[in-house]
């Protein structure tokens, strides 16, 4: 397959185009995207946690993910990029939107942090021969038109004993609930249509989609929102809305 | 940006350099702002200060291993005794009387002295801590990324995050637009230490009086230190008379359980007021101590309140960075005010009701607060409630370093 057709493969532009309109706001924790803000130190423990044991790095140490080559694939404004270039991993931020590849720019420039920002696609860097020892794909695959072939390439991005970690949406009335009516409609945290459920997996699915690539699963975790607190905290066993799974090649 | 430093904190006091050592334990870099030389206060003269720390701030004071270098120098206390007092009418008829035999976690805290405290603090920030001794910020400017802070030399420097830990006149609060409020008591605390005859046996007593609360509390060996408010103008009066008539005015609201008493060190006034900041952060700033909320002195509360607010702010830090977090950006601040605002304010307004409500002269009230002493000390899980409350045990969730776990 060429470049092109691998883009248009994965990649849906009318997705893209949505979150372009939405770049500039990824920085503000009181914007639109205060849910993700929320939600990030929950999904940083987990990513920093499932990356140290795997390589044996200290937890505590200052920068545990020392050495380590690491992309984030469709990283918006850098959310988790910028955290994880502070945990010393040289991280490649990749996002199919121009749009938020500037804004994360130059928000890293501003912090000081370096970061290896491109407007590329999973497929493109897969062509280029780029290998890393761990890929984050967070609340990406929902968005794609060919999950199995994104899975597929994630899983050709990593070196082998490397690290895929995912995150996305269950399809559950729970979560058709809590996504769609809640966040999209009710609390107005997305703006509507910003999830499509029919495009949610469910875990076993994705699963499946991770061994069919050649992957092992390594763990999956529910996370679980408290409408009182705002707070989010992992699950052993509700998966039912959001979840983590990370694979290992 | 470019940061000098993760963390500037203003004010070299206990609050201070304890984050401090909180934060470097963790691989932060710090910085500790102190507009005193160390001189002035780490001779080993008794200046007569000492503190009640709560089990929870021995604890937090263990997870820093400063605690082994401390615990001979201090006291425990086993028990805590509290009654109305009324000058010259000896113990009154209910009282409450906390016994440390209750609680499985041991004394209800220690007794230690400020010379002792301060010189740990400053030993062990030594190599580990960026400490500069007789210098103050004097301005600050946050930006999206940082904030500059400039000191008393000229010296510009650049740090993720600044603490305010300069007390109720802080600075660093009033440079960020903090608002505080409060009210004066009309309330002066007379402190002192004596000397007496009798052991005190371990145990802490208080006595609520119309003028306000006298405390004693036990020190290492035969001495007790004196925390004693009263009005204005009957301390004013009493603050200006030489040590033997002080003594003689003292010595019937002290009472005669302990001995002959004389004095062991020099007196010190300070009025008493209540002054809360109307929030704990502001961009790239943060809080804690008294710049936070200076409470009334009962129960000597003040210091335990800002080792609470060390222990949720370092481990709000400390977790941040362990995720990659810019540890000065809102949202992780925030993580800070939410666990500390409504715990220092319930305290603070706490402290604030029972001390009027022991100042008034009232006769109803009294019988009314004197029932309701009486009522606590005889329902053991109530006054269990009570010890946990002052031990500093009641905190939801509790911080790490009050358990005594380190970072």
């Amino acid at each position: 397959m060429t470049s092109m057709s691998q883009t248009s493969a994965s990649v849906d532009q009318a997705e893209i185009a949505k979150f372009e309109a939405m770049a500039a706001e990824w920085w503000d924790p009181n914007g639109k995207f205060r849910p993700l803000h929320l939600m990030n130190p929950l999904r940083l423990d987990y990513i920093a946690a499932q990356i140290t044991a795997e390589f044996g790095r200290d937890g505590k140490a200052r920068m545990p993910l020392a050495g380590l080559r690491l992309l984030d694939i469709g990283c918006g404004g850098g959310l988790v990029a910028e955290p994880m270039a502070r945990l010393g991993a040289d991280v490649t931020g990749a996002d199919a939107a121009a749009g938020n590849i500037a804004v994360a720019r130059l928000h890293a420039e501003a912090q000081g942090i370096a970061i290896d920002y491109r407007a590329t696609t999973a497929e493109a860097l897969a062509d280029m021969g780029e290998r890393f020892d761990v890929v984050l794909a967070l609340e990406i695959i929902e968005h794609v038109s060919n999950p199995a072939g994104f899975v597929a390439t994630c899983q050709s991005l990593l070196k082998p004993g490397g690290l895929l970690i995912l995150s996305t949406l269950n399809r559950t009335a729970r979560s058709f609930a809590a996504a769609i009516i809640g966040a999209e409609w009710v609390m107005r945290w997305l703006p509507r249509g910003t999830h499509d459920w029919r495009r949610f997996i469910t875990p076993d699915e994705l699963a499946g989609l991770v061994k069919g690539a050649g992957l092992q699963v390594a763990d999956r975790r529910g996370m679980v929102f408290n409408p009182l607190t705002f707070g989010w905290r992992l699950s052993d066993r509700d998966l039912s809305v959001n979840y983590l799974l990370t694979a290992r090649r | 940006m470019r940061h000098d430093f993760d963390v500037v904190i203003a004010g070299g006091g206990l609050n201070g350099p304890t984050l401090a050592l909180a934060l470097a334990g963790a691989g932060l870099s710090v910085a500790v702002v102190d507009p005193r030389r160390v001189d002035d206060r780490a001779g080993d003269t008794f200046d007569g200060r000492a503190y009640a720390l709560a089990l929870a701030s021995v604890r937090l004071l263990s997870a820093l291993s400063l605690w082994p270098g401390l615990a001979g120098e201090s006291q425990p206390i086993r028990q805590v005794k509290a009654s109305q007092g009324h000058p010259g009418e000896g113990a009154a008829p209910f009282f409450l009387h906390f016994d440390s035999a209750e609680i499985e976690e041991g004394p209800v805290g220690h007794m230690l002295e400020d010379r002792f405290l301060y010189r740990a603090l400053i030993g062990a920030m030594e190599g580990r801590v960026t400490h500069l001794p007789g210098l103050a910020v004097t301005a600050q400017d946050p930006g999206p990324h940082g904030i500059t802070v400039t000191l008393s030399d000229g010296r510009q420097i650049a740090a993720r995050l600044l603490v305010g830990a300069d007390g109720r006149g802080s600075g660093v609060a009033a440079r960020a637009g903090i608002r505080r409020q409060g009210w004066d008591y009309g309330q002066t605390a007379l402190v002192a230490v004596v000397d007496h005859d009798l052991p005190h046996h371990g145990i802490a007593h208080q006595y609520f009086m119309t003028t306000g609360p006298l405390a004693i509390l036990p020190l290492p060996g035969n001495r007790s230190s004196v925390v004693w408010s009263e009005t204005r103008t009957n301390a004013a009066a009493i603050a200006a008379l030489k040590d033997d008539a002080f003594l003689s005015v003292l010595r019937p609201r002290f009472g005669d359980f302990l001995g002959p008493i004389a004095l062991a060190g020099p007196r010190f006034a300070y009025p008493l007021s209540l002054s809360l900041a109307e929030c704990y952060i502001a961009p790239r700033v943060a809080l804690i101590g008294d710049a936070a909320h200076g409470v009334h002195p009962i129960a000597g509360q003040g210091l335990n309140l800002g080792l609470r607010d060390v222990a949720a702010l370092a481990e709000v830090v400390v977790k941040a960075a362990r995720r990659g977090e810019d540890i000065g950006s809102p949202l992780v601040l925030e993580r800070y005010q939410g666990w500390r605002r409504p715990d220092a304010t319930a305290m603070a307004l706490g402290m604030d009701t029972v001390n009027r409500l022991f100042a008034t002269g009232n006769p109803v009230i009294s019988a009314l607060r004197g029932a309701g002493m009486g009522l606590v000390s005889a329902l053991p899980g109530l006054r269990r409630g009570f010890m946990r409350q002052a031990a500093g045990l009641s905190i939801h969730p509790m911080p790490q370093l009050l358990e005594g776990r380190p970072l």
